[in-house]
This record gives C-alpha cells, sequence and structure tokens, in this order.
C-alpha cells in the first residue's frame, strides 16, 4: 500500500534524494566533456585535421574529456551529432567545425540547449543569434602571403597554379594574397587557377595539378579541405610547393617550402579553459598572426638564410599589427581599379570579407 | 497472407543476421567489443525516446526515397534516380515557396504550393525516364542515374547563380525560407511532419500496388509487359503513372528537406537521402509496406553512427562499412529466395508459396 498523504518524514526524505541525485549528478559531470564534429576525415591533411590536432590539445588537459565524431554531413546529420553529444555523453561544449553546420542546425540546438556553449568555426555570428553560439575564423591569408614571399623567392618559372574549390570570398582572398605577396617580390610573378567546383574533389583535384603543371608552372598551392592530392601530385611533377590548413611536409619533403596553418592547438586549449571556468568569450572572434589564430609550416630546408629573414619580418609585421595586404592601388584582372592609391584595408576591414575579384596577374575567372 | 509475408521476409531476416556476424567479425579486426558496438548502436537508434526521435527523423526522407524504386518495380523498371527528383522537388519547393511567401499568403496555402511543386517536379523526371524507356527503348536505370548526376549540377548552378542569394558570401544558398512557412514538428516530439507524409506515402502505395485493380494491373505489366500489352493493358500510362508518382515521393522527400530541415536551398540539398533509397527499397524486396521497418532500421543505423565513433575511437567509415556488408548480404540473399520457406512445423496449410511481389 502506498501513503498519499505527504509527512514531514517523507517531505525530509524526499529533499535529501533530491540532494543526492544533484550531488550524483554534479559529481558524473565532473570531467567537462567537449565535443568535436567534423565534416570529413580527421586525417585528411587539411581542413578537419588541423581542427582534431586542436582536439587532441584539449584531450590533454586535466579534468576534460572529449569526444569526437567525423564526416558528419551539413545536414540534419549534424544536428542530430550535436543532440547526441549533449544528451548520451553530456557535452556541455561542441566545436561544430564546417562552416555549413551554423545555419540552421548550430543555431537551433543553441536555442534548444541554452546551456551548452557552442563554439562553430566560420566566423558567422551577428547581433541577433543565440548569446551561447560562438563563430571564430582566421585570417588565414596572412600565412598565405608569407608563403607567396617564399614562393616568389624560389620560383625559377615566375609561374605559380593555385588549385581553388569554390570563387568565394575566403578562396579569392587567399589566391590575392599569395599572388600580391609574389608580386612584391617580382612584379612579374603571375597565378593561374583552376576551381574544382567543390570543396573534396581528390580526382579532380589531381588533374587541375596536372594541368598547371603542364602550364609551366613551378610552384603549387591550394585552397580545397584536403591539400593531400594536390601536394602529392605536384610532388610527383617536381614542383615546389606550398601548404595549406595543416603541415603537409611529411608528403612532399623535398618541395615543401612552407605553408599557412592553423593554429588551433594554441586556441582551443585556451578557449575551452576559460569557457570551463566560467568566462564569457566574444560571440565573434577573429584574429590572424597576431592573436595566434594561424601559423607558417617551417621552412624547408631549401629555403636560403635571406629569404627567410625576410618572411620573417613580415610575419613580425603582422605580429604587431602594422601591415596590410591589400592597400591600394589594386586592380583586378579584368583591369578595374577595386583597391583605390592611399587606401590600406587591414585584415579586421570587413570589406575584404565580401571579395568577389582577382587581382591583376591571376588568370582565372570568379564565375 | 501472414505466412506469406513471413516467408518473404525470411531471406532479408537471414542476410541481416548475417550481416552482423560479419561486422561483428570486422569490429574484432578494428580492437572493439562488437557486443559494446551492437549495445551502442541499440542505444544510438531506439535505446531511447530521444534516440528514436533521430532515428525517426533520418527515417522520414529515405521512405519516401525508397518509394521512388520500390513503385517502379512493381512494373519491372529499375530506377535509382531519386536523388535527382529529390534536389530539383527541393528546389522547386524554395523557388514557389519564396516569392508566394513573400506575398504574404497563408503559411498553409505556401506548404502546399512548395508541396505541389516537389512533386510535380521530381515526378516529372522521373516520368522522363519511363517515357525514355517506354517510346525509345533507352534503359531507365542509366538514364536515372545520369538524370542524378545531371539534376545536381542543375541545382548547383542555379543555386549559385540565378538564385543565389547575394548575402550568402561563402556558402552559395538561396535566400531562406521565412519561419511561418517551415514545416513544424509533430506534436510533443522533435520530429518533422514529414514523418507523417512518408508513412503515408507507404501505406497508400501498398494499398495501390495490392489492393486495386491499377495496381494489379501494374504488377501484370511487371511480370511480363508483352502479356500485359496482349491482354490490353494500357502499358504506357502505367509505366509513365508509376514513374510519375515514385518521383513525386522523392520530390516531396526534397520539398520537406528545405521546408521542415535546411530552410534554403544549397549544395547540401543532396544529402545522399535518394541513394540511401535504393538500399532500403531492396532491403524491403521492394514491397511499400517493408519498406517502414527498413527505414527504421536504416534511420537506426545512421542515428548510433556517431555514438561507434565517439566511445570506442572506431574510424568514421565504419558504418559505411556496415551498410555495404549489408547490402552485399542482401543480394546474395535474393539467391535464396523461393528455396528456404518456414520450417515445416509452423506450415500448417499452406500450398507452395509464391513469394509475395513476383
Amino acid at each position: 500500500m502506498i501513503s498519499t498523504r505527504l509527512t514531514r518524514r517523507a517531505a525530509l526524505v524526499g529533499a535529501a534524494a533530491t540532494v543526492t541525485a544533484t550531488a550524483v549528478r554534479t559529481a558524473r559531470a565532473a570531467p567537462y566533456t567537449v565535443g568535436f564534429i567534423y565534416v570529413g576525415s580527421r586525417t585528411d591533411y587539411g581542413y578537419n585535421q588541423a581542427h582534431a590536432e586542436g582536439a587532441a590539445a584539449v584531450r590533454k588537459m586535466p579534468g576534460v574529456s572529449v569526444v569526437e565524431q567525423a564526416k558528419v554531413p551539413e545536414t540534419v546529420a549534424c544536428a542530430n551529432a550535436m543532440e547526441t553529444m549533449i544528451h548520451l555523453d553530456g557535452a556541455s561544449l561542441l566545436f561544430p567545425t564546417s562552416f555549413g553546420y551554423f545555419d540552421p542546425y548550430v543555431l537551433h540546438a543553441a536555442k534548444a540547449n541554452k546551456s551548452v556553449t557552442f563554439m562553430h568555426c566560420g566566423g558567422l555570428w551577428k547581433a541577433g543569434d543565440p548569446v551561447n553560439a560562438h563563430s571564430y575564423f582566421g585570417y588565414i591569408d596572412e600565412a598565405v602571403y608569407v608563403s607567396g614571399i617564399v614562393a616568389g623567392h624560389m620560383t625559377k618559372a615566375k609561374k605559380f597554379g593555385f588549385v581553388a574549390a569554390k570563387p568565394i570570398p575566403q578562396v579569392l582572398r587567399n589566391i590575392n594574397a599569395f599572388t600580391l605577396a609574389a608580386q612584391s617580390v617580382d612584379p612579374a610573378i603571375t597565378t593561374s587557377v583552376i576551381f574544382t567546383g567543390d570543396w573534396f574533389m581528390p580526382v579532380r583535384e589531381a588533374e587541375a595539378t596536372n594541368s598547371l603543371a603542364d602550364q609551366g608552372v613551378d610552384v603549387i598551392t591550394c585552397h580545397v579541405d584536403s591539400p593531400k592530392v594536390v601536394i602529392e601530385t605536384a610532388a610527383k611533377r617536381g614542383l615546389y610547393t606550398c601548404g595549406y590548413h595543416t603541415d603537409q611536409s611529411p608528403l612532399d619533403p623535398k618541395g615543401y617550402l612552407t605553408g599557412a596553418e592553423w593554429n588551433w592547438p594554441y586556441l582551443y586549449p585556451r578557449w575551452v579553459a576559460e569557457l570551463k571556468a566560467g568566462k564569457t568569450i566574444s560571440n565573434y572572434i577573429r584574429g590572424g598572426f597576431r592573436e595566434g589564430f594561424v601559423k607558417s609550416s617551417p621552412y624547408n630546408a631549401i629555403v636560403p638564410e635571406a629569404v627567410r629573414k625576410q618572411a620573417d619580418a613580415v610575419r613580425d609585421q603582422f605580429k604587431a599589427g602594422t601591415f596590410a595586404i591589400f592597400k591600394g592601388p589594386i586592380k583586378d584582372n579584368k583591369g578595374n581599379i577595386v583597391i583605390p592609391a592611399g587606401t590600406a584595408m587591414g585584415e579586421h576591414d570587413k570589406v575584404l570579407e565580401e571579395m568577389g575579384y582577382l587581382v591583376a596577374g591571376v588568370t582565372g575567372s570568379t564565375s | 497472407m501472414f505466412e506469406r509475408a513471413v516467408t518473404a521476409a525470411l531471406a532479408p531476416l537471414l542476410a541481416v543476421l548475417a550481416s552482423m556476424v560479419l561486422f561483428a567479425a570486422f569490429l574484432l579486426a578494428a580492437g572493439a567489443d562488437p557486443f559494446q558496438a551492437y549495445g551502442l548502436i541499440w542505444l544510438g537508434a531506439w535505446g531511447s525516446w530521444f534516440s528514436w526521435q533521430n532515428t525517426l527523423v533520418r527515417a522520414a526522407p529515405i521512405l519516401l526515397t525508397g518509394l521512388c524504386m520500390a513503385l517502379p518495380a512493381q512494373i519491372g523498371l529499375v530506377v535509382i534516380g531519386a536523388e535527382g527528383a529529390f534536389v530539383l522537388g527541393g528546389l522547386a519547393a524554395v523557388g514557389v515557396g519564396l516569392p508566394l511567401a513573400g506575398l504574404g499568403l497563408p503559411p498553409l496555402l505556401v506548404q502546399v504550393a512548395m508541396g505541389i511543386a516537389g512533386i510535380a517536379t521530381g515526378g516529372a523526371l522521373i516520368a522522363a525516364c519511363g517515357a525514355l524507356r517506354q517510346f525509345r527503348g533507352v534503359n531507365e536505370t542509366i538514364s536515372s542515374l545520369l538524370i542524378a548526376y545531371i539534376s545536381i549540377a542543375v541545382m548547383n548552378q542555379l543555386v549559385e547563380g540565378l538564385m543565389r542569394d547575394p548575402a550568402s558570401l561563402n556558402r552559395p544558398s538561396t535566400r531562406s525560407l521565412p519561419d511561418a512557412v517551415m514545416l513544424g514538428n509533430i506534436p510533443g516530439t522533435s520530429v518533422h511532419v514529414g514523418l507523417v507524409f512518408g508513412l503515408l506515402a507507404c501505406l497508400g502505395a501498398w494499398f495501390l500496388v495490392f489492393h486495386t485493380r491499377f495496381g494489379f494491373a501494374a504488377r501484370v505489366v511487371g511480370g511480363n509487359a508483352r502479356a500485359g500489352r496482349v491482354a490490353g493493358l494500357p502499358v504506357a500510362r502505367l509505366v509513365l503513372s508509376f514513374c510519375f508518382l515514385a518521383g513525386g515521393a522523392a520530390g516531396l522527400a526534397g520539398m520537406v528537406e528545405v521546408a521542415a530541415v535546411q530552410g534554403a536551398a544549397s549544395a547540401d540539398l543532396a544529402t545522399g537521402a535518394g541513394y540511401t533509397g535504393i538500399l532500403a527499397a531492396f532491403l524491403a524486396r521492394q514491397n511499400p509496406l517493408a519498406l517502414i521497418p527498413v527505414c527504421l532500421l536504416l534511420g537506426g543505423l545512421d542515428a548510433s553512427g556517431g555514438l561507434l565513433q565517439q566511445r570506442l575511437d572506431l574510424p568514421d567509415a565504419t558504418m559505411e562499412v556496415l551498410r555495404g556488408v549489408l547490402f552485399l548480404t542482401l543480394l546474395a540473399s535474393e539467391s535464396l529466395q523461393g528455396r528456404i520457406s518456414l520450417p515445416r512445423l509452423v506450415r500448417v496449410r499452406v500450398a507452395p508459396v509464391a513469394a509475395a511481389g513476383e
């Protein structure tokens, strides 16, 4: 028989049970669980590996446990992965690392799970979006610029090849930075671009690399999710390569000059520590060399000392915040002036995020 | 009736069991405990109401894209172009939904219009494959597969050009549908109403195929088109109707994808649901009713795949291996069809059984 009368004793027992349950829940939640979601493979020598290296650094932190899920497309699968990490793994912080996860999946999940923090890579947060959602992105064109300086000194053909995914602002900005850097060394240097149409197209990337090699370029770089195929193909053709996203020097020990890398292993543990300590961090986060977002791969042994010094000097100026890549006059490759003389656009200038042109000296079309 | 269904289901069930054993061997080789892995799959797919909702959300589109293969199969056509109908159906829904919502029409009206646009576009696409087959003798398997590739290319072209939202800088997509015209969830769940469309479509298709004269005629044509023609059946009309319904189902799934999930059309509209539908239809032996449990199985595998990565640190391709093994054992099990039946104990008074749908 069950008594339905609420006695003082029952109330006390109930209260005690509640307290114990809360205590148990807190005790079980003790390791702060951080979830990482990647759109591709964790070992792609590229975009996703860069994030996974950041996750590996977080994994080393005391009192933090990490769950990871790779090859999650930008569909309801992403919503599914986040919900599973929150509800079945007890994650309190998520890193959905692909650009297309943000709208609508991260926005919806952030509204539905207000106690969970979302750190999205892409830099898309705007006023009015949930405050527990953050979106960050780095000015990796700074590191691409440093690569361009090194490549500008090493090239003999004065022709670069660039294998790119899509003609979108982020990609165009890198192509332009690479070319402008090289032209600062030798104004005669040109870049040929081939767009493959999507972020992960190994076969087309190999074809594009070979086609560029046939056109006589002697330095190849790229902006695709997994530069592995591009670097390996270029290495087989005996070209110099500059990496992207992460360090690809193991794929091409001879010709890999340097590369533009994300520095997530530096930033992620810092952010996790701050959020774990209950500090608030900005919803819209940007940075380059100065803020530790990007770095350059170690220079290849074949890069002469003088060149290294010059590249390092530019990097130091980025660190000091005294260098602007996009400094007028700059013409696009159709002859229009896109940045007038006397205008210098700093990395944080939002106009640069709408870049829709290729600078003079680049062969290729944005549409 | 029941016994016939059980007999027809026997080979696929054995195939599922066999693939579980094979997959267990794979897990052992990968250094994981199969029992723990199956426990996690259970937990992530069907272990709680939360997991069930994930599974149902994953199952919803496959119910419809599965029909895109299962319906033409009744008249003997192998159509594998659901992805194309899905993508263009979704794109048409956005194309119709954006201007209508802009006019300030009532949400329900906009939703109905988007549904019709999705169904009509998907239906027309697959009906075109049926017509090519019927009137020009073009193999419908090849044509539907190629038309799927073309559809995706057309979608990408439109999303990056004509229909692009100029504000979508780094990820080209159309403008987003206003929240008011988005399809909601089934009350009390986090599952969108697309699941209801899928279930109703499967039930409706089953009724059409097995309980109407039209469906019977289609199955006669599927058994022997020439005999059907001699018997005076309107073969061309049957082929075109079934192909239209098939494409319409996949087109509706595309509409649901934009109107309930993504909110806009972008390259991500090609989710692969159309290709998963092929696997689902094969598993269901082209029976619309059997599609329902099959999609719950496939949806569950999709929903639980993440846990295997998260908890066991298995490679991300693990679930693809399971799917591949499942598909192969199923194809192999076709050869057992008709050779195995229920043990004699259970067979009480059954004449030699013709498998359902054959």
